[in-house]
């Protein structure tokens, strides 16, 4: 469960912002937030999973207050919107990151399972220059979830694909969804996407997020 | 209607370039090569090769370990008084090489600077040359490693750190690979730089032969005594050296 209570944030040098913005994701919901360019979306996720401080508020995560942890702390997979793929690693060690980073090996062969699951065995050697839009967004979803997250934020990630690559994306998130037992937070300006995605419909809208199940 | 304009351009362009052929031409043309292969032979003249070769490494050396650090948090961190310390980071970019030095000679002959040389003397030293080449060549490696940085964009590096990775794993990881071409154009800048240095090694180290002589110390002591022959010879190698690196450098920057 996600859980934002009176989440407040400021532009430095004023201007934009977030006022007291609170709602809640129950566990396990597939949530899609919309609004309008520049309304906040990106910065929310940010605040959830610890890039920015939030001038007050709470953040809690299964009832959890993480409002103060480090982003590493939070058990959150961020996928933003340009996929930030690291520009001179190769897949492989791309995915493995997390695992690295923690000094853990993968003696379960989770990363093989993930990237069976994702189809994205072939492209282990290659780097970021060498993959397609639709490839890179695979490769960082992969990347997320090989860090074994509850909470994935999803910051438009099917914008760059073209109409016939989005459908299967759509579905890929849907199953990954299902299987890994995620809550998830997408943000998209595709109303069809939504639709296609969303149990749980939210809209930001002049710092504040009204909305609810559909 | 636009042709004019172009023409123009290109024509102060290549006056330009005409302009530093016509210099180089001129130093290479004054020499011979029975001059030059006598002035290599030399052994004050080998002893500045080998001492410029060790010192500039060593200058671009520091220089990139104290310019990766303070370029990434240039580049990355906002904090107030900002403008300033950018301006100060400059300061040996904008200074006269002889103040640079004299501000060396001065700063060790300061209770600090004294306490500093019971541990290692610098003043008229092999280790002195190394610092006057640090002090302007850091500066110069700072400026690249901050422009890297800028044009890397930080996304990866907060993903990573959403990714289990600390601060110091995401710089370490993420940042610094990214930045490699960026760390070797630095390294090579401050080494071109530091081989040119000569007001504050001159200052601050002195000019002494076969001990803190490098190369444009020779080609001042040469020019001196009035052995033009053996400075026009010294020269010609320094410039041929700087040309190498500027080839390195933009290899090196297309294929790294």
């Amino acid at each position: 469960m996600i859980s934002l209570e009176n989440i407040t944030w400021k532009a430095p040098g004023g201007g934009f912002g977030l006022e007291e913005v609170s709602f809640t994701i129950p566990g396990g919901a597939y949530a899609v937030m919309m609004g309008g360019t520049g309304c906040g979306k990106t910065t929310l996720l940010e605040i959830l999973c610890g890039l920015r401080k939030p001038g007050q508020g709470r953040i809690l995560l299964d009832d959890r207050d993480v409002t103060h942890l480090e982003p590493r702390e939070r058990g959150i997979g961020y996928v933003p919107q340009d996929l930030a793929l690291f520009p001179v690693q190769r897949v492989a060690a791309q995915i493995a990151f997390p695992l690295q980073m923690r000094g853990l090996k993968d003696d379960q062969g989770m990363i093989q399972e993930l990237v069976e699951e994702l189809g994205i065995s072939h492209l282990m050697s290659r780097l970021p220059d060498a993959l397609s839009g639709g490839e890179k967004q695979r490769v960082a979803l992969a990347r997320a979830l090989a860090a074994r997250p509850k909470v994935l934020l999803l910051d438009e990630p099917l914008s760059a694909l073209d109409e016939a690559t989005r459908g299967q994306a759509m579905e890929l998130l849907r199953s990954l969804q299902a299987r890994h037992r995620l809550t998830v937070l997408h943000v998209t300006h595709s109303a069809s996407e939504a639709a296609a995605l969303g149990s749980l419909l939210l809209r930001l809208e002049n710092g504040a997020v009204t909305g609810g199940t559909k | 209607m636009r042709r004019p304009f172009w023409i123009t351009l290109v024509l102060i362009t290549a006056a330009y370039l005409l302009f530093w052929f016509l210099l180089i031409g001129a130093t290479a043309d004054f020499g011979t090569w029975d001059a030059w292969t006598l002035t290599v032979m030399k052994p004050e003249i080998r002893y500045a090769v080998g001492l410029s070769l060790f010192t500039c490494t060593a200058a671009a050396g520091f220089a990139l370990l104290v310019a990766v650090p303070v370029g990434y948090l240039m580049a990355r961190r906002e904090f107030r008084g900002k403008t300033w310390v950018d301006a100060a980071l400059d300061i040996p970019i904008v200074l006269p090489p002889m103040v640079v030095g004299i501000c060396l000679l001065i700063f060790f002959q300061t209770s600090l600077g004294k306490a500093v040389e019971t541990v290692l003397p610098f003043t008229y030293t092999i280790a002195g040359v190394v610092l006057a080449q640090f002090v302007v060549a850091a500066a110069f490696a700072i400026r690249t490693m901050r422009g890297t940085f800028d044009h890397l964009s930080p996304r990866p590096e907060q993903v990573a750190l959403t990714l289990g990775a600390t601060d110091l794993q995401s710089f370490r990881h993420v940042a610094l690979p990214a930045a490699r071409r960026g760390m070797l154009a630095a390294f090579c800048i401050s080494w071109a730089r530091s081989l040119g240095e000569f007001g504050p090694i001159l200052v601050f180290a002195g000019a002494t032969r076969m001990k803190t002589e490098v190369l444009p110390t020779t080609v001042w002591l040469e020019l001196s005594v009035g052995n033009l022959d053996s400075a026009v010879a010294v020269s010609l190698a320094m410039i041929i050296i700087a040309v190498l690196v500027l080839v390195l450098v933009r290899s090196m920057g297309e294929r790294v």
